[in-house]
């Protein structure tokens, strides 16, 4: 379980670095004010489709353990 | 745990770096056609691969059935085709979803929608099939000849027929047909996106699989004791 835990930190800490290139790359557009809202907001349906395959992984997850669990029985 | 799962996790990390990278990746401007919709390549497109794959391994299950007589490669076969079907109508949804917008109308009665059509109803006919038998010996030998037959029909539907005539679909011109994907179209950083998103859905898919598999053993085996 830790090593899982460790694996999943050391991606998210690779994230990071996306973020920091989002936002460098927010500054060479033109006319918006925020990164969510350049390029038509299109950065919003990102936020929304991520939200939704996050969800349907802690979903995922959740059934995983709870077969795991009936197996064991 | 780490060892028996690890594609798990490799499967949320290339899901999500498809996720954001599918949005942020830097598109080629074709000649306006397409715009940012050509985004789509890395969640509609991996829909079909991940369906192939599972419609593929239901076969090779359905022939184990047929040589070993044991009911778990049945339920081998049987989950990959049900969840192979589940993404197949994803695929052919999202499909719709995009053509409105890039086509005009959902549906165009283009020859690749109309393959990918049928074969998925070919394959929906397998639930049929399975449906209408109780004989339980009877119904998994049937539907494991019938799943022979559904894959015979599936690559021929999706790929060949379709080429044979022109089609709306990216990739050929004209009567050259269209194999869905013109490598012209897309750049270097665009297939840095599209590889890891067809090996990312088709794991989920996989997982998806893979659960519903020990949930009809669990239920089975409970059956069995009743």
């Amino acid at each position: 379980m830790n090593k899982i835990r460790t694996a999943v930190l050391i991606f998210a800490m690779c994230l990071l670095n996306i973020i920091a290139f989002a936002q460098s790359m927010n500054n060479q557009t033109e006319d918006s004010t925020d990164f969510m809202r350049s390029e038509g907001k299109l950065y919003v349906v990102m936020a929304v489709v991520i939200t939704i395959v996050l969800g349907i992984f802690i979903y995922l997850v959740n059934l995983d353990k709870k077969i795991s669990k009936l197996e064991k029985k | 745990m780490i060892r028996k799962n690890w594609w798990k996790l490799l499967c949320f990390a290339l899901l999500m770096y498809t996720c954001i990278m599918g949005f942020m990746v830097k598109i080629p401007v074709l000649d306006g056609r397409m715009q940012q919709s050509i985004r789509n390549l890395f969640f509609h497109v991996p829909m079909w691969f991940a369906m192939q794959t599972l419609f593929c391994i239901s076969v090779f299950y359905a022939v184990r059935f047929l040589r070993s007589q044991n009911p778990v490669d049945d339920y081998y076969s049987l989950e990959f085709a049900r969840t192979g079907l589940v993404f197949g109508i994803l695929g052919i949804v999202t499909g719709a979803i995009w053509a409105n917008y890039q086509w005009g109308k959902p549906w165009s009665g283009d020859p690749k929608q109309n393959g990918a059509a049928i074969a998925l109803l070919i394959y929906m006919a397998y639930f049929v099939l399975r449906g209408s038998m109780n004989d339980l010996d009877k119904r998994s030998r049937i539907s494991a000849v019938y799943n022979i037959f559904a894959f015979a029909m599936l690559f021929p539907t999706i790929w060949i027929l379709p080429r044979l005539t022109e089609s709306l679909h990216p990739g050929g011109q004209g009567s050259e047909g269209n194999p869905a994907l013109n490598p012209n179209d897309t750049s270097p950083e665009m297939e840095m996106v599209f590889l890891p998103a067809i090996i990312g859905w088709i794991l989920l898919s996989l997982w998806i699989t893979s659960l519903r598999i020990r949930l009809r053993i669990i239920t089975e085996k409970k059956l069995a004791h009743e």
